[in-house]
């Protein structure tokens, strides 16, 4: 009775097409068409620049704390890039790029991180989720809703993001196992951006890749470098036509890196050096795709202008937006009030509107307010 | 007409409900082939298939979560717990989800779910097999919190909560599963959540209870009926949350004493609720401080200990009478 080894031998792969110097492999350049790619970039430029000018608006006190895109807009756009409007995204607190392509008005990203749900609301044809807190626990629901899709007969696949902190929660793991079991048409995008606020990837799990984890469940798992958009595109492209074929799940693991804050909250230089991130600002996945572009002669001139007039007319109409009566907030507790809660709106909306507990709603912060513990200017 | 145990009525209750409804499917630990640990999904997986009727992992936070993702796109599913004990395991997905998706996206989405789980002792079970902790779901906004006592209402309150567009967490005493029979109607009823009932009518005192507490407030009402010649007023509850404070004010107006039982621990519990929302409705009507009789403040004690634990007739009766001589 010898000790044999069991086929399959599971094998992951790492997949790079467009190097930080901007070298293409060009055997593996994915077929995408001009506009495409113009799109693509666009998408990401808007993203950075949105993303430093919300940092701003956030230490003037206009929005409250968020959590910054920056250094991960190719893990973002390359992933979502590849789904049809009518697949369904489940996104995690991270997604600015990925959900300003799928649709979600600036000002609606603007108003959610200034305190007001409504810009956690999708439109009613949207097939998105909004943004989801608890660390991984949206991903058995996007599991969910690949059963549902199959069950009715849809051609439909979920796309679920995340990051490297999320695979050590349970709520990961069930996901990925419910998903092999049930063999539902789910994409699993974790971007692996090396920090959990304060925790690094080395002492959030002792596997050598991330993507080696699918293969404990069934499934394939590849890695990308996450800062080359041509390689998460491609890697994408792969396991969302494979779960629209019916083959089942895919998880991909985009090694990349948050270059900005945890949130606003947050304080990285107490964790990590300048040298560490000044080492992966020469990875930045804007610099090599631009090198790209320029070189097939694909850049747009005016491109930083109408980025910056389209999200200063955005921050205008976040700003423009009326300020909701708090006694809307009874307004989706239920499908029908009960009596008791019915009661409580009714003695909110008896008192006087000028006392404070009415004007909590106000759209901005007043001057002065006192910031979240940590809200403070950072070196980055 | 037929007479069917509560495991027989609940069982009905699904069948006649994903008959009616094909978005409604079940999931859970062994739910399909084996019909479920009290048989209560019984057959269905032979009669709706096994994509309708789930035996899913052993992983109580991927029920409950992937129930939400298929509620998201307009399913109704109906997750078994096994036991109420395990639901630790998923009270994440239940308060972070289940009850917040309709306020997080602004009425966009809601979470048509409902939740069965066995609770409650008497059955000489193990540690997590034996515990009440319908408290903590009846404390969150956005839930709902339903408790039958009987096979018929049974029946009509989880047809009720398979309909209801909000999730609701089923609880289902273990120890009534096979308690008793009743005639229940052939065709399908649905009660109205959030509505108690006058299970016996009385003047002297009010005895609130559900569940499998409801069996021993109706009997300590009986001993006091032939032992103190007084009539208690008995409330069946019947849902936790969104209490029905209408139906206990009313009674303590007229009787003006009242005593909670429950099989939860006392402190913070469904007692403490209940005795303020009658001092809110009817503090001028209370000839005594409403009492509670409860399970103990302590974790659970094994079931050789439980009957000191759970509340029994002679502990109600005697909390009755210190009342009403108050």
């Amino acid at each position: 009775m010898p000790r044999i080894a069991l086929e399959p031998r599971f094998q992951v792969e790492h997949l790079s097409i467009l190097d930080s110097d901007g070298n293409l492999d060009a055997a593996l350049e994915p077929k995408l068409a001009d506009k495409d790619l113009r799109s693509l970039y666009r998408s990401m430029r808007l993203a950075r620049r949105l993303d430093e000018r919300m940092v701003r608006l956030q230490r003037q006190g206009r929005i409250g704390t968020f959590a910054p895109t920056k250094g991960q807009e190719a893990s973002q756009m390359g992933s979502i890039f590849t789904l049809r409007p009518t697949d369904w995204m489940v996104p995690s607190f991270r997604e600015t790029a990925a959900m300003i392509w799928r649709g979600w008005p600036i000002e609606k990203l603007l108003l959610f991180f200034a305190g007001h749900l409504e810009g956690g609301q999708p439109a009613p044809d949207q097939h998105d989720l909004p943004i989801t807190i608890p660390v991984a626990t949206q991903l058995p629901h996007a599991v969910g809703l690949a059963y549902a899709a199959q069950y009715r007969g849809d051609d439909v696949v979920v796309m679920a993001y995340f990051g490297d902190g999320a695979t050590s929660e349970g709520d990961f793991h069930e996901a990925l196992n419910f998903a092999g079991v049930w063999h539902v048409p789910v994409v699993f995008v974790c971007q692996n951006n090396q920090w959990a606020i304060s925790v690094p990837l080395k002492k959030q799990t002792h596997s050598r890749t991330i993507a080696q984890k699918a293969l404990a469940y069934g499934l394939p798992g590849i890695q990308v470098d996450g800062n080359d958009v041509l390689a998460v595109y491609a890697a994408a492209r792969e396991a969302v036509d494979r779960a629209r074929a019916g083959d089942g799940p895919t998880l991909i693991e985009c090694v990349t890196y948050r270059l900005g804050v945890h949130t606003t909250a947050d304080d990285p230089t107490k964790y990590r050096s300048d040298a560490e991130v000044a080492m992966w600002e020469q990875k930045d996945p804007l610099t090599r795709f631009k090198a790209y572009l320029e070189k097939r002669n694909l850049l747009e001139e005016s491109l930083e202008q109408q980025v910056d007039e389209e999200i200063a007319a955005a921050i205008r109409r976040f700003e423009a937006t009326p300020t909701p009566d708090p006694v809307t907030m009874f307004d989706h507790v239920y499908a029908e009030l009960p009596p008791d809660l019915a009661a409580q709106r009714d003695a909110m909306a008896a008192s006087d509107p000028a006392v404070p507990a009415r004007q909590d709603a106000a759209l901005t912060a007043q001057p002065g307010a006192t910031p979240m513990r940590g809200q403070r200017l950072t070196r980055r | 007409m037929a007479k069917l145990n509560m495991v027989k009525a609940l069982n009905q209750a699904l069948f006649q409900e994903m008959e009616r409804d094909g978005d409604v499917l079940v999931l859970g630990e062994d739910v399909g082939v084996d019909g479920g640990v009290f048989r209560v999904t019984d057959d269905l997986q032979r009669t709706y298939g096994s994509q309708r009727v789930i035996d899913s992992p052993l992983a109580e936070a991927a029920i409950i979560g992937t129930a939400v993702g298929m509620a998201l796109y307009g399913l109704k599913p109906i997750c078994e717990i096994q036991f109420s004990g395990f639901a630790f395991q998923c009270f994440h997905q239940i308060e972070n989800h289940c009850a917040r998706y309709r306020m997080r996206s602004q009425g966009r989405f809601h979470i048509p779910i409902v939740i069965r789980m066995p609770y409650g002792g008497g059955v000489r079970a193990l540690e997590h097999h034996s515990e009440s902790e319908e408290q903590f779901y009846a404390h969150i906004p956005g839930l709902k919190m339903v408790i039958p006592s009987g096979p018929r209402n049974a029946r009509a309150l989880l047809a009720a909560a398979i309909r209801d567009p909000d999730p609701v967490i089923f609880f289902e005493a273990k120890s009534l599963y096979h308690a008793a029979k009743e005639e229940v109607p052939d065709e399908s009823e649905a009660m109205t959540i959030g509505q108690a009932q006058v299970a016996r009518e009385g003047d002297a005192l009010t005895l609130i209870a559900y569940g499998a507490m409801l069996r021993v407030a109706l009997e300590a009402a009986d001993v006091l009926r032939d032992e103190d010649r007084v009539a208690v007023e008995v409330i069946d509850l019947l849902t936790i949350s969104p209490l029905d404070r209408e139906t206990l004010v009313a009674s303590v107006k007229k009787t003006g004493r009242a005593v909670v039982v429950h099989e939860a621990p006392r402190s913070f519990g469904p007692g403490a609720e209940i005795a303020a929302s009658i001092m809110d409705g009817a503090f001028l009507s209370l000839e005594a401080p409403i009492r509670r009789v409860t399970a103990h403040d302590v974790p659970f004690v094994g079931f050789a200990r439980e009957k000191a634990n759970v509340p029994d007739v002679p502990r109600v009766v005697s909390a009755a009478r210190e009342t009403l001589a108050f």
